[in-house]
């Protein structure tokens, strides 16, 4: 370990966004980098802790200080091998993981974590900017071939060590580019997707081969795909979202967040689209329903696209800043959450369920809301929500975008044509081994454990891709 | 007469671990005049060092005493037997078994061997006894002792030989016989020179039970004697001593070595004397003995061919001879080449011997025993372990003296001289031209020619060798980066919370399976820095042509190392020697991998083959190397290999002709050499180790040159080494080689019986298989990976890893505590509880492989948690290695849910002893940090730390920078003065010692309990049973899983056993030996369920400790950063800011402990019984938890049942402490002192008071002082106001813990430890009036003198012994001359010497001053400058302080050395230099720069007040 006594005479410095008046211009990642010296400074500050909660915290199993301290002895590529043990594509989660390392960072006990991923960012660019990032295809071809279908994380996960391992891996993508939600469901100020580019680059460099606008079930039969490879995995996502159930929801302007976000994430990309077929938020009164980040980062687009004001509602009441009693280190915080999005100028508001949308010429307009209160079951519990009397109001609103979570995988079309089993919840049920009701399918991701965050999809693209790995080698 | 002897190996009991410790001594006529007087006085002396030795459960039987004498002519003719003339004949006691038939076959036997050897047997005698003078247990097996006589027309010498023949083979053949009662047969002695009487008796009782000793006729010109402390109660006439021809007090550590090498050597051995009769003499050591007893056989066997007395001892117990000590070189020649024959028998040894003729005694290296001696005018000499066992009128004594370490005291009764020991050396060294055999044969491996360089990198087979040998990241960042960095072994914290090896479920090196034993009680470890002088690693290698009953050039052609590790091209250069002398085999260590495990097994024999085939060729080394390894072939754990091969050349009786060289990319850590080197390797070549360090000088990893990482990498290797073998308290590798000390956990036993043939091994484990798998995995591992992949993983030893060794501290466990205690939320306990039991089931530690029987009554029946949590305790944790904050909050819980905190060591401040701050346990450890009069009184108990779970047989070191100012004014010492805390308690080298201190401490606080922490380790058992006789109330038996501030990172991964073991054989012990009802039993060691303490509980404690898991309650996230003083969670640190951060209120300790004792109370419901006493030790409720699914090969075999074994005795023997409290300071002199200076107590008047004092009047003063600091706190009374003087030889302790305000003044003598403690009392020691020796010249107190001294002063007119001042570290001390280790780890005070000293003076003196009066202009070469600066005397205070003391001195003692030279000051002042620490100067100069300052402000002259 580098410094054992940084942590006390460093402090916690953020890179930061950029000035918001200037952000908001335009769709250039927000957030700042700091230069070497102040990187390597705050990678001292790991404490390499005798129980790394960092490492335990995060989902794929980061080598947090053993890394931290490659960069504090400034040892780029070291770090940066490190860090490519675990995680495939640092530099996605170097930039949009909510970071549940540096909640269960020990120094995060005092509010001064580690900046965990901000360094990580640092260095995949470092490792970029130096040259370290060389593809290397595996030196022995096992023969094997792989199909994986869907190139979200979990699918290009599984398909980068399937690679390594010699398989032969081809990656089906319905949509006309590779990424999934990675692509098309985070905007770029967020996540520029030149980003994305260059790992697909190494991977193709590597063999894996991908084909987009291949839809299995439609462009390629479910039945060929199964013949022709040794293994399937299904790392589709679970797309399907959370409706929101009241009436009004079928006028114009009333829209799921991730058809909102995937036009820009277009537009941006040089897609063209008609003025009718243009979701834009320009000149109005913007309603996010739901308060995750999916909400969020509609917020930061509308914001961009000049939206004239933007509210963001939630059912669920205003968490606390600070961590609750019951929930204590370092478990994951269900605290206070603000975005960048969210210091660009939106109105939060918390306790609030729609109960209707209203129209003007078919066109929504306004929605009533209704502020409820939760009460908490003292036998077993539960949270029960109660509608506050008198409590109604109407929100102005001329584009409301649902953001309220996702449900499922889509069973339409090819899983239910492969005939694979569902769990309760309607996500493809797999087993520990990652393998479906169906021999030698195997599905990963969001589609087999429901919508979570990039990390847990990047694990799960692992531990299939090992059990996949292991099906093949007998 | 059912039972003879010990019980038989049960359970977790073997008798092989029985130790004892003795009084010994000796009177004797110089001139060799008889008479009965001097048998009277040695039974005198005996019965004086009668609180030397023990007494047994029954409190009537002793533990063995007994006499040697001269044979008594006149009293055998007037009992009418018809002998010849003094010197023809023979006789000797025989013990007989009760049977009358089996008696007369072993009489049938001896009277056979007699005849055959040709002697006359002229008859028996019955001997009369009474037997109504023995203990109830010594009476059970109480022999038939009858007394033989035979003779022969020979030379006496001839005649003695034939009896020790006869006896001999006697002794075989019936040991070899099918009597049902053969261990009753015993023959003390038979010679034609002396006679012994002895027996399992007390030593009172040895003169009433041998009517003979009553007899005016019996007559001798020497009186040689023994009582024994043993640590069991078990009858055992045959091991009371004397033995033939030696009496021993100590222990020989290195025992097991000693009689495999003797064993080894025996094939090689020829006598001229005895000729093809030597056969006869086999085995030389009689089997089934004690360490005394095989060390006296193989004296006696030596002496029996010729060697003299000196010579023998000189080569069985030499002294130290390296370049530190000051001896002749002829002599060091002479030890050297003695070494080349054989290896020392090592330990604390205090020795008399005598063969009729001469007798004498000496003391090992150390001389860590006492012994003094009085010489009077008419000839007599009395030596014995203390003075004062024998009065003389003053104006008899001629000298006072005491043995001194390595030296020898020799009497020739026949000439009447004593021998001084240079003259007895320099006749030694005499005998051959030593000096020219060595310069002519032996070879240092310095002077051979390099032929060739062997490159240490290894280029591109790094990756692929490292991983076929487990390298991790670890091995190279965290052992061997920073060994190479700072020539140290790195350094942890914190405890060992991973699965054994035999529970991992990573595969482990076969090394991790061993864990170090080490000394405790019985005999101390050593401080291998300080006393550095003694320790050697200088090893031999070659062919040992050792017959050792010769002497010639060949014996020393051998290669001489100074340090076992051997760089490639040394080892290049080993094999490259073509000298005749010097040929060598090379025999792979690897087995083919495609042929499976018969392959393996298969490569394992022929190793042994070819190493056989190696000795009958007449090769002279044997390299095992693995450096042949390759996808085809893999290594064979190199341990197993060496110790396979040693075993088998030792079976073979091939092994003393060859030398085992070991080649290997295995070893990395400081461990693997202790175990290679203790199985047999003489010298490792640790190739890859060096590869690794050329790997990490290449990336740039270490900024170093690699001839001098390297020098660093052996350094710390053999820094380490030394550390291992000193915490077994031996001093050279010689004697550890081959000397197995290690335990193994889960190894099974048929392969501990073929290869590691008596290494104990109590709980079964791995198999041929389990091994297999376990090599072949990791060389699986190496082919599949990529080649080209140079990383290495993590394997999660030292930090947590996901996927890594599971730690049972884990972020969930530990988040689960906090979250419970600090919500008081028992069902996240139940959660954590649920986890953490689970995660042991697998098992992490052993106690998850236990579960209880099940018959539920309703929990309401079941004793409160309240009841429950009284026998809850926090771990010794001090303030200074924890924060105050925490270490209050401790208390403060404990105080609350009425368990005890312990205060650790370092003091506590008084200020709390009155509040609920206040810890109920204050321990007393080795550095007596803080531990004064007033600290004593203020306890509920004392805990006497003997060893940490985490470092046993270790010191510690409190680095300046870490002594703030109120930590230093807590432990009497400076700020910014490094604290040394020795590894040897310095009162404690022995159990009759502990017993001693035990004694002090309940004499200074009659109220509180005295306890003693020792390690789990084997023969923990026998040693609590020796602690129980000792008189503690309790007796804690730590596992090696404890926490600790800092510590090597090796001793917490190997040193010491889990608690479990530990407790179960404690408990065991004490029920068989019926002393389980005089103590309370503790345990600490990871424990952190209700589960935890009910399965220890069931194994057999009382009382439990919690540390770990109380201070992960205080926010404690184990970031085992503990020594590096930034703990984050403010525990561990005394920073400021750092402190800030700590979250920890008593509460969430309070809640924890409260929910523990919930559990415990919900499983005492499950169990069926009612109160927690009900289950203690019920071994009987438990069986071993067999769940197939988590058995794996590696466990399949494991056997817990001697664990859980329930002895017969445990069915009428208490299980439980049963108030079976003996008061053993209710006589003592100190209640009458009370009573005398009740005014002076009450209201300060002054008062006078006189007595006479003997040795058995120990620790006077010490509960004196106990009363005043109870009335006066710390500050005692007015100086002066009790004013006490004694008349005679003072016992041990004398003025112990002294408060201020008592003054003692001794006329006479006094013992070991005067002024222990001493709390700012003045005693004054001076020579009888009349006395005729010179004061100066002559010895009149003892060793260890003001240990642990705070305040005070003491004026001595007269020598005194070894460690004078030790760990002093406040008190001003006068004295007139003394032995080595002056001033050792002194932190403070003033000392002056005004005459001789020692070697070794002011080692880890790391405060206060000392001036030495250099008479002979040469001290310079026995100080031990490591610490210290050297000046002459300038500085006027300096002066002006030393003349003070100095007229002190005078007016105290009326010394005429101290008018001598304050009368001719000028003639005087020159020849003093004044010794002082540079730390502590350079903190003296500060403060006095301070104190101008501060003096400066005050004026009007400082520039700062015109501003």
């Amino acid at each position: 370990m580098g410094n054992p006594k940084a942590f006390i005479k460093i402090k916690r410095k953020d890179g930061g966004y950029r000035p918001i008046s200037e952000r908001t211009g335009d769709f250039g990642e927000v957030e700042q980098t700091l230069d070497e010296q102040d990187r390597r400074d705050q990678a001292s500050r790991c404490m390499d802790c005798g129980v790394a909660f960092c490492h335990w915290g995060c989902p794929v199993g980061s080598k947090i200080p053993e890394w931290q301290d490659a960069v504090y002895r400034g040892n780029w590529e070291e770090a940066y091998q490190i860090l490519t043990s675990t995680n495939f594509m640092p530099e996605i989660t170097g930039r949009i993981c909510p970071a549940p390392c540096e909640k269960s960072c020990v120094l995060a006990i005092h509010k001064e974590s580690v900046t965990i991923r901000e360094n990580e960012c640092s260095v995949v660019e470092n490792a970029f900017d130096r040259g370290f990032v060389k593809p290397k295809p595996p030196k022995k071809r096992t023969g094997k071939k792989v199909a994986v279908i869907g190139s979200g994380p979990a699918g290009l996960s599984a398909a980068d060590l399937l690679n390594k391992a010699g398989h032969t891996v081809t990656v089906f993508e319905q949509d006309d580019a590779i990424g999934g939600l990675l692509r098309y469901g985070i905007p770029d100020f967020k996540l520029n997707k030149g980003i994305i580019d260059r790992r697909l680059a190494m991977m193709e460099a590597e063999g894996v081969k991908f084909k987009v606008n291949t839809r299995v079930g439609r462009d390629i039969t479910e039945k060929k795909l199964v013949a022709d490879y040794d293994a399937v995995l299904l790392s589709v996502g679970a797309m399907k979202p959370r409706d929101l159930v009241v009436e009004g929801r079928d006028l114009t302007g009333v829209h799921f967040a991730m058809e909102y976000l995937k036009q820009q994430n277009k537009v941006i990309r040089g897609v063209e689209f008609s003025e009718t077929e243009r979701l834009s938020a320009r000149d109005k009164h913007v309603l996010v329903i739901g308060g995750g980040d999916t909400g969020s980062d509609c917020v930061g687009t509308a914001i961009r696209q000049k939206a004239a004001s933007v509210t963001q509602i939630e059912i669920m009441p205003e968490p606390p800043v600070d961590r609750s009693k019951d929930n204590p280190w370092p478990y994951w915080p269900t605290t206070l959450r603000t975005s960048s999005s969210h210091e660009e100028g939106c109105n939060r508001r918390w306790s609030l369920i729609t109960k209707k949308l209203n129209s003007i010429d078919g066109r929504v307009v306004s929605a009533e809301v209704v502020g409820v209160e939760w009460i908490k079951d003292e036998q077993n519990g539960r949270m029960s929500m109660r509608e506050l009397a008198g409590s109604s109001e109407i929100l102005k609103a001329d584009l409301v975008l649902l953001a309220m979570g996702f449900v499922s995988p889509d069973h339409d079309g090819l899983l239910d044509k492969l005939g694979v089993e569902y769990d309760s919840r309607g996500n493809i049920h797999a087993a520990k081994s990652n393998m479906t009701s169906q021999a030698k399918i195997f599905a990963a991701g969001d589609a087999a454990r429901g919508a979570s965050l990039v990390v847990h999809a990047i694990q799960s693209g692992r531990e299939a891709a090992f059990h996949i790995d292991a099906f093949l080698r007998g | 007469m059912t039972k003879n002897r010990f019980p038989d190996k049960q359970g977790l009991y073997d008798p092989l671990n029985e130790h004892d410790s003795c009084g010994i001594g000796f009177v004797a006529h110089i001139k060799g005049a008889k008479s009965n007087e001097i048998i009277r006085r040695g039974l005198e002396v005996l019965k004086n060092m009668d609180h030397r030795g023990a007494t047994n459960s029954d409190n009537t039987s002793g533990d063995g005493a007994g006499i040697q004498i001269q044979v008594p002519h006149d009293f055998i003719v007037k009992q009418g037997i018809a002998v010849p003339a003094p010197g023809k004949y023979g006789t000797g006691l025989i013990f007989l078994p009760g049977d009358p038939q089996e008696a007369r076959l072993c009489e049938a036997v001896l009277e056979k061997h007699f005849k055959e050897e040709g002697l006359e047997l002229i008859g028996y005698r019955d001997v009369p006894v009474d037997s109504s003078v023995v203990g109830e247990i010594a009476r059970g097996s109480e022999p038939v002792i009858r007394q033989v006589f035979v003779k022969a027309t020979l030379e006496q010498d001839a005649l003695e030989r034939k009896l020790y023949l006869v006896r001999k083979l006697a002794e075989r053949e019936i040991r070899e016989s099918s009597l049902k009662e053969k261990s009753s047969f015993y023959i003390p002695s038979l010679s034609s020179k002396t006679l012994i009487y002895k027996g399992m008796l007390t030593p009172e009782q040895l003169r009433t039970y041998f009517l003979d000793l009553k007899d005016p006729e019996m007559k001798s010109a020497i009186a040689l004697i023994h009582s024994r402390f043993s640590t069991n109660t078990f009858p055992t006439w045959d091991l009371a001593q004397p033995f033939r021809m030696m009496a021993h007090n100590g222990e020989i550590n290195t025992v097991t070595g000693n009689r495999l090498w003797m064993h080894a050597r025996e094939s090689l051995l020829k006598s001229e004397i005895f000729g093809e009769d030597l056969k006869k003499l086999l085995p030389v050591i009689e089997p089934g003995k004690s360490d005394s007893a095989s060390l006296d056989n193989v004296l006696e066997f030596l002496l029996m061919n010729g060697r003299t007395i000196p010579h023998a001892i000189c080569m069985l117990i030499p002294e130290s001879f390296n370049d530190k000590n000051p001896i002749p070189d002829s002599l060091k020649a002479f030890y050297e080449f003695q070494s080349t024959l054989m290896e020392p028998w090592d330990g604390p040894a205090s020795i008399v011997f005598s063969d009729g003729r001469y007798i004498g005694g000496t003391l090992d290296r150390n001389g860590l025993r006492p012994s003094r001696y009085i010489i009077t005018n008419n000839d007599m000499i009395v030596m014995a372990s203390e003075v004062g066992v024998q009065t003389f009128d003053p104006s008899e004594v001629k000298a006072k003296g005491r043995l001194r370490p390595g030296k020898l005291l020799l009497v020739d009764t026949q000439l009447g001289i004593i021998i001084p020991d240079e003259e007895v050396k320099a006749e030694l060294t005499r005998r051959y031209p030593y000096n020219n055999w060595l310069r002519d044969n032996r070879i240092e491996i310095d002077d051979i020619v390099v032929k060739q360089r062997v490159p240490s990198s290894m280029g591109k087979e790094f990756p692929v060798y490292a991983r076929v040998f487990g390298y991790s990241k670890e091995d190279m960042k965290d052992v061997i980066g920073p060994m190479v960095m700072d020539a140290n072994e790195p350094t942890g914290s914190m405890g060992s919370d991973m699965p054994m090896a035999i529970f991992s479920e990573k595969p482990q090196r076969f090394f991790s399976y061993f864990r170090q034993i080490f000394a405790q009680v019985t005999n101390p470890p050593i401080d291998p820095i300080r006393e550095g002088l003694v320790m050697s690693l200088t090893n031999y290698i070659g062919s040992a042509m050792s017959n050792i009953l010769e002497e010639s050039p060949e014996h020393c052609r051998l290669i001489k190392i100074d340090s076992p590790v051997l760089t490639n091209t040394d080892l290049g250069k080993i094999k490259d020697l073509k000298h005749e002398q010097f040929t060598h085999s090379v025999i792979p260590m690897v087995f083919p991998v495609a042929e499976g495990e018969a392959g393996f097994r298969k490569a394992i024999d022929n190793m042994l083959e070819q190493a056989e085939k190696a000795v009958d060729d007449k090769m002279n080394f044997i390299i095992l190397t693995d450096r042949m390894v390759s996808e085809e072939m893999a290594p064979i754990p190199s341990l197993l290999a060496v110790s396979a091969v040693h075993h088998h050349l030792i079976r073979t009786r091939k092994r003393m002709q060859i030398g085992l060289i070991v080649e290997t990319g295995e070893v990395r850590e400081v461990m693997h050499y202790a175990l290679l080197l203790g199985y047999g390797a003489s010298m490792i070549n640790p190739y890859l180790a060096f590869a690794a360090i050329a790997e990490l000088i290449r990336k740039g990893e270490i900024n170093l040159d690699y001839r001098e990482a390297r020098y660093n990498y052996i350094k710390a290797i053999d820094k380490g080494l030394l550390k291992i073998i000193s915490k077994m308290g031996i001093s050279t590798l010689r004697s550890y080689h081959g000397s197995q000390l290690f335990e193994a956990v889960g190894i099974s036993k048929e392969i501990i019986d073929r290869y590691f043939t008596g290494t104990p091994s109590r709980i079964g484990g791995i198999s041929f298989e389990g091994i297999f798998n376990e090599a072949l995995s990791f060389h699986k591992e190496a082919y599949a990976g990529d080649p080209d992949d140079l990383s290495f993983t993590f394997d999660g030893t030292f930090t947590y890893r996901k996927n890594g060794e599971h730690h049972a501290w884990n972020p969930q466990t530990i988040g689960l505590l906090q979250w419970a205690a600090r919500n008081n939320d028992y069902s996240k306990y139940k959660e954590f509880s649920a986890l953490t039991d689970a995660e042991n089931q697998k098992p992490v530690f052993i106690r998850g492989a236990l579960r209880w029987k099940s018959n539920p009554i309703d929990i309401s029946l079941v004793e409160s948690e309240e009841e429950i949590m009284k026998r809850f305790v926090t771990g010794a944790m001090s303030y200074g290695s924890i924060s105050k904050e925490a270490h209050e909050a401790l208390a403060i819980a404990m105080n609350t849910i009425g368990g005890r905190s312990n205060t650790g060591e370092g003091g506590e401040n008084s200020e709390r002893f009155y509040k609920n701050t206040r810890s109920a346990i204050k321990q007393v450890a080795s550095g007596r940090f803080g531990v004064t009069n007033n600290y004593l009184i203020n306890a509920d108990e004392l805990q006497i730390k003997i060893a940490q779970g985490a470092k046993p047989g270790e010191g510690g070191q409190l680095p300046g920078y870490k002594v703030d100012k109120i930590i230093a004014k807590l432990r009497n010492s400076t700020p910014g003065i490094t604290l040394i805390s020795p590894p040897p308690h310095h009162d404690i080298y022995s159990i009759e010692d502990l017993a001693q201190l035990i004694y002090d401490l309940r004499c200074t606080n009659p109220a509180a309990k005295i306890s003693v922490k020792l390690v789990s380790e084997q023969g923990v058992g026998t040693i609590a049973a020796g602690v129980a006789k000792a008189y503690a109330d309790l007796i804690v038996i730590s596992g090696c899983e404890g926490g600790t501030g800092a510590s090597p990172t090796s001793s917490i991964r190997y040193a010491g056993l889990p608690a479990e073991l530990g407790i179960a054989e404690a408990h065991q012990t004490l029920v068989l030996n019926n002393l389980r009802g005089r103590v309370r039993l503790q345990t600490d060691g990871q424990l952190k369920t209700g589960r935890d303490v009910m399965i220890m509980g069931l194994l057999g404690a009382e009382e439990f400790g919690f540390a770990t898991s109380a201070l992960i309650t205080l926010g404690c996230v184990m970031m085992r950063k503990c020594h590096l003083n930034t703990c984050p969670a403010g525990i561990a640190t005394q920073d400021e800011a750092l402190r800030k951060r700590f979250t920890g209120q008593s509460e969430h300790v309070i809640n924890f402990l409260r929910f523990v004792a919930r559990e415990v109370r919900e499983y005492l419901a499950e169990v069926g019984y009612r109160k927690f006493d009900d289950i203690v030790g019920r071994t009987d409720l438990l069986e071993q938890y067999r769940d197939t699914e988590l058995m794996t090969v590696k466990t399949r075999d494991l056997d817990l049942s001697k664990l859980i074994f329930f002895p017969e005795a445990s069915k009428k023997n208490p299980l439980r402490y049963s108030n079976q409290t003996v008061n053993t300071v209710k006589d003592m002199m100190d209640h009458r002192l009370i009573r005398e200076a009740n005014k002076a107590i009450k209201s300060g008047e002054k008062v006078w008071i006189a007595h006479d004092i003997r040795n058995v009047d120990r620790t006077i003063g010490a509960m004196l002082s106990g009363e005043i600091s109870k009335r006066y706190g710390e500050k005692g009374l007015p100086e002066d106001t009790i004013n006490c003087t004694f008349y005679g030889s003072a016992g041990q302790s004398f003025g112990a813990f002294l408060v201020k305000g008592v003054s003692l003044r001794l006329e006479g003598d006094a013992n070991d430890y005067l002024g222990k403690g001493l709390s700012g009392g003045s005693i004054s020691v001076v020579p009888p009036a009349g006395s005729m020796f010179v004061p100066e010249e002559n010895i009149i107190i003892g060793n260890t003198i003001l240990y642990g001294a705070t305040s005070g002063k003491i004026f001595i007119r007269g020598q005194a012994g070894e460690r004078f001042c030790v760990r002093n570290s406040g008190a001003l001390a006068v004295v007139e001359g003394v032995g080595d280790h002056c001033c050792e780890y002194m932190t403070g005070g003033r000392v002056v010497v005004l005459g001789k000293t020692g070697r070794n003076f002011a080692a880890g003196m790391s405060g206060g001053i000392a001036f030495v009066l250099n008479v002979d202009g040469n001290f310079d070469y026995f100080c031990n400058k490591g610490l210290v600066e050297l000046t002459p005397l300038e500085d006027k205070n300096d002066i002006r302080d030393l003349q003070e003391m100095i007229n002190q001195h005078l007016l105290h003692t009326q010394s005429l050395l101290a008018a001598k030279i304050l009368t001719n000051w000028d003639e005087y002042l020159p020849k003093f230099v004044k010794v002082i620490p540079f730390e502590y100067k350079k903190v003296l100069e500060e403060l006095k720069l301070r104190e101008l300052e501060r003096k400066l402000q005050l004026t009007e002259d400082n520039p700062a007040l015109h501003y």
